[in-house]
């Protein structure tokens, strides 16, 4: 291997040496914290993802050592790569926090808000999104799009009224499976997700699907409705698996494994096996190996991830490791981006509630009895 | 008079065919260009005329010639953007229709000098018979040698195809125009990398108008430097403008852009004055995506200097008080529009056409449509016009092609110079259903009939 040029880039005044060719994002993400934009359509381990969802918009202040003018539009992160010298400001600018709250409005126009009635919630990005960068209310009066829900086979389903139209489920049908039978259909704001004609996606690694979607839009039929994921303890799990990696997540109750998806990094994204390979998982491991004798544990597995699963009982580290002395100072005393502490909202999450305890279907009594035993 | 460069044998009866066309003098350029010129010096005839992109945008055509990367041993494609769907638009249209083989000549002309040996026509699907035309005109131009293999002796190689786009606005952007082309959904792609790098099939591709590659045949002829004395300043050569609206005739017109914007609207030469003797009340003067100008505005500049139909001219002042030549539609608007219908006409176009790639976009031009109907329908309230102007501004610049740009510049223009009609729609509900907010301030200062 020959040396590798590295670029010398600045956001949001931490600098950080990258290989040449690196995005802007990843830079962004190497230094961690609030200086990585969010993403919602951008996704590391698949080919041509980002630059439609616009969240991740940064300003470029500096274009390079060589060329110092500024870009004079903000730029997708995701897609943008690094020169050497280059300065970027994320949540420091003002123009990249308007943008971003503007995304965020587009984004729910036409979501549906059903969150309480929606798997997802607990580990959605949109929710973390909208929750950091949104605002509480709506300008927006007339009906929102709706769709028929779609059962995409045996395992998936499809709530078109939630997608944000990242593409990313395209991408992985395209790159994972060796036909992809989803694709986007009409144009503007009544594209939709659809197979073409009501047929079913059976490929051995569709399932992937849901755990790349970033919204409750594909979801797990095997545990629709079954429990919520902030109830659930994470641990990880492998299987000699002949078709993939055979490591996961497995997401229990007690002894009884309610789903199981694929380990996930601190971006939500699929978490690398040893040999450097993304960590996909087939359709057997899934759904259909939901027993605890049919894996081997590793133990609770840290959600690092700045979500209300993150709050529960197994984080490792609670959000994310926050570059306090430069936020206070320039960005005029904004606060760092925590989530609520769930645990003032809600008595569920207390450190002291065993979750894993409670038998039967659980409600406010259980909890308090719980906690002032605990 | 002005000078006649594109459309100056558009009349000759048959000039359709190939014969008529050959003896009105066609393919004399295309026979100096192979013969007696090198791929250089052909560039640099078009970078001295200062030809500039007819498509809209308005970018040099000879730099962008030169922008093309050279790899060894890759194949490099021309592409004529015929995918002509902005609103008042339609003097690609014509062109293609009449002289059919002036296009095909520019084309050769044009692929020799880049190294194309399949250059790509993308036609708008509406445009079936357009399409005919051209088909039969490549037959005959192949029939008669300057099309196929070994052109003229000189070894050079170039096939035309006509590919028929399917009713889609966006296909026009280029890089959404060259997905189309490969058979893919036509989603504009991110930009870098540019077509000149990676195009068509990842090879390096130039797109260029029907009017640009047109405009290649008599700067051959004349040489870049003769071709450059016609016009003013940076806006050389001819142009095509298609004028529509509220005219007494409407039509495609050549004009050398040294000509004034009240000259153009108002002489008989071209659009013949504002139809049944009525005031002007507005004008888009380059294609719907451009911002509407009143007519105080639309013919002398802020500055109160004569406006021109040029590109400098119709830009002077930005958007705040001017507009853009575009693409050249010009859309003339009379004292009885309506600058609300007029602008609900063309979100309710934008939020259609949009590719629902983007969020901002495809969210937003929804939206905008959506307030604009309210306002239209007398159920509008005064919040509703800074709402507009803050989704506009929210969708400018942050999404991936320039149509959220062309959606939003449309709303803010009018909101812009028209505001007091918005807020006369929003206070007087049932008299703006049966009536019109018609001419106040910003009438048209000087044509007023008596």
């Amino acid at each position: 291997m020959s040396e590798q040029t590295l670029f010398k880039v600045t956001v949001d005044n931490i600098t950080i040496e990258v290989p040449a060719g690196t995005t802007i994002l990843q830079a962004a993400r190497q230094i961690g914290g609030a200086v990585a934009p969010p993403a919602m359509c951008y996704y590391s381990k698949l080919e041509g993802t980002g630059g439609k969802c616009r969240t991740c918009l940064v300003e470029v202040s500096k274009g390079s050592e060589k060329d110092p003018r500024p870009m004079p539009k903000l730029v997708a992160s995701c897609r943008t790569t690094v020169m050497d010298g280059m300065e970027v400001k994320n949540i420091t600018s003002e123009k990249v926090i308007d943008a971003r709250a503007a995304v965020v409005e587009f984004l729910l126009l036409n979501h549906p808000l059903d969150c309480p009635i929606c798997d997802q919630a607990g580990e959605c990005h949109l929710q973390d999104l909208s929750f950091e960068h949104g605002k509480a209310d709506t300008r927006y009066e007339f009906q929102r799009r709706s769709f028929k829900k779609h059962d995409l086979g045996k395992y998936i389903q499809l709530h078109m009224t939630r997608c944000i139209l990242c593409y990313r489920c395209v991408f992985i049908a395209d790159q994972l499976t060796n036909k992809r039978e989803h694709g986007i259909l009409d144009r503007g704001d009544h594209t939709e997700i659809a197979t073409h004609i009501e047929k079913s996606l059976d490929n051995e690694f569709i399932g992937n699907v849901i755990d790349v979607c970033p919204v409750g839009a594909l979801t797990d039929k095997t545990f629709r409705f079954k429990n919520r994921v902030w109830f659930l303890k994470p641990m990880d799990a492998h299987r000699n698996c002949p078709t993939c990696s055979g490591r996961v997540t497995l997401w229990n109750r007690g002894d009884e494994v309610f789903r199981v998806t694929a380990r996930k990094d601190e971006w939500g994204e699929i978490e690398d096996t040893p040999d450097g390979k993304p960590g996909w998982i087939c359709n057997t491991c899934r759904f259909d190996k939901k027993h605890t004798n049919d894996w081997v544990i590793e133990g609770p597995r840290a959600i690092s991830r700045q979500s209300v699963i993150a709050q529960g009982h197994y984080a490792g580290n609670i959000g994310t490791t926050l570059p306090t002395e430069i936020f206070k100072a320039v960005n005029d005393g904004r606060a760092p981006h925590l989530l609520m502490d769930i645990h003032n909202e809600s008595e569920v999450n207390l450190p002291s509630v065993r979750l894993s305890e409670i038998e039967g279907p659980s409600h406010g009594n259980t909890f308090n009895n719980n906690s002032t035993k605990a | 008079m002005g000078v006649k460069l594109l459309l100056e044998k558009a009349n000759v009866p048959g000039i359709r065919t190939y014969d008529v066309y050959r003896r009105e003098g066609g393919y004399t350029a295309a026979e100096k260009a192979l013969k007696e010129m090198s791929i250089e010096a052909i560039v640099e005839e078009v970078k001295k005329s200062g030809l500039r992109g007819r498509g809209g945008a308005g970018f040099p055509a000879g730099m962008k010639w030169s922008f093309i990367a050279k790899p060894e041993g890759v194949p490099r494609h021309l592409v004529c953007n015929a995918d002509e769907s902005e609103p008042g638009t339609f003097k690609d249209r014509y062109l293609m229709e009449f002289l059919p083989h002036l296009l095909l000549e520019g084309l050769l002309i044009s692929s020799f000098a880049l190294g194309s040996n399949d250059t790509y026509i993308y036609i708008r699907g509406e445009y079936a018979w357009v399409a005919d035309i051209l088909e039969d005109a490549i037959v005959e131009a192949t029939k008669n040698g300057w099309l196929g293999k070994n052109i003229l002796g000189t070894g050079f190689d170039c096939m035309v195809h006509v590919h028929r786009g399917a009713g889609a606005y966006i296909c026009g952007e280029e890089t959404a125009l060259i997905e189309s082309l490969e058979g893919k959904r036509g989603n504009p792609r991110i930009k870098p990398p540019f077509p000149a790098i990676q195009g068509l099939w990842m090879r390096p591709t130039v797109v260029n108008n029907v009017e640009t590659l047109a405009a290649v045949v008599p700067i051959i002829k004349m040489g870049g430097v003769e071709y450059a004395k016609i016009g003013v300043g940076r806006s050389t050569g001819t142009k095509l403008i298609s004028a529509c609206g509220n005219i007494n005739k409407p039509g495609v017109y050549e004009i050398d852009m040294t000509i004034s914007v009240e000259d153009f609207i108002y002489s008989d030469e071209y659009c013949g004055g504002i139809a049944g003797g009525k005031k002007l009340k507005a004008c888009i003067p380059g294609g719907s995506s451009v911002p509407i100008l009143p007519a105080n505005l639309l013919l002398k500049t802020a500055k109160g200097e004569t406006r021109y139909m040029n590109y400098e001219s119709l830009s002077d002042g930005g958007f705040a008080t001017g507009s853009m030549m575009g693409s050249g539609g010009f859309i003339v608007l009379d004292e009885d529009q309506c600058i609300v219908k007029n602008t609900l006409t063309l979100a309710r176009f934008y939020r259609h056409e949009s590719c629902g790639q983007c969020s901002p976009c495809r969210e937003g031009t929804g939206w905008m449509e959506k307030i604009l109907q309210k306002i239209e329908l007398g159920k509008g309230e005064s919040s509703d016009i800074d709402l507009l102007w803050d989704i506009q501004r929210k969708i400018e610049g942050n999404t991936i092609c320039p149509l959220g740009d062309a959606a939003a510049w449309p709303v803010a223009a009018a909101i812009r110079h028209f505001r007091d009609e918005f807020e006369w729609h929003i206070q007087n509900r049932e008299l703006s259903q049966t009536s019109n907010f018609g001419l106040q301030h910003y009438a048209d200062p000087i044509h007023v009939p008596a």
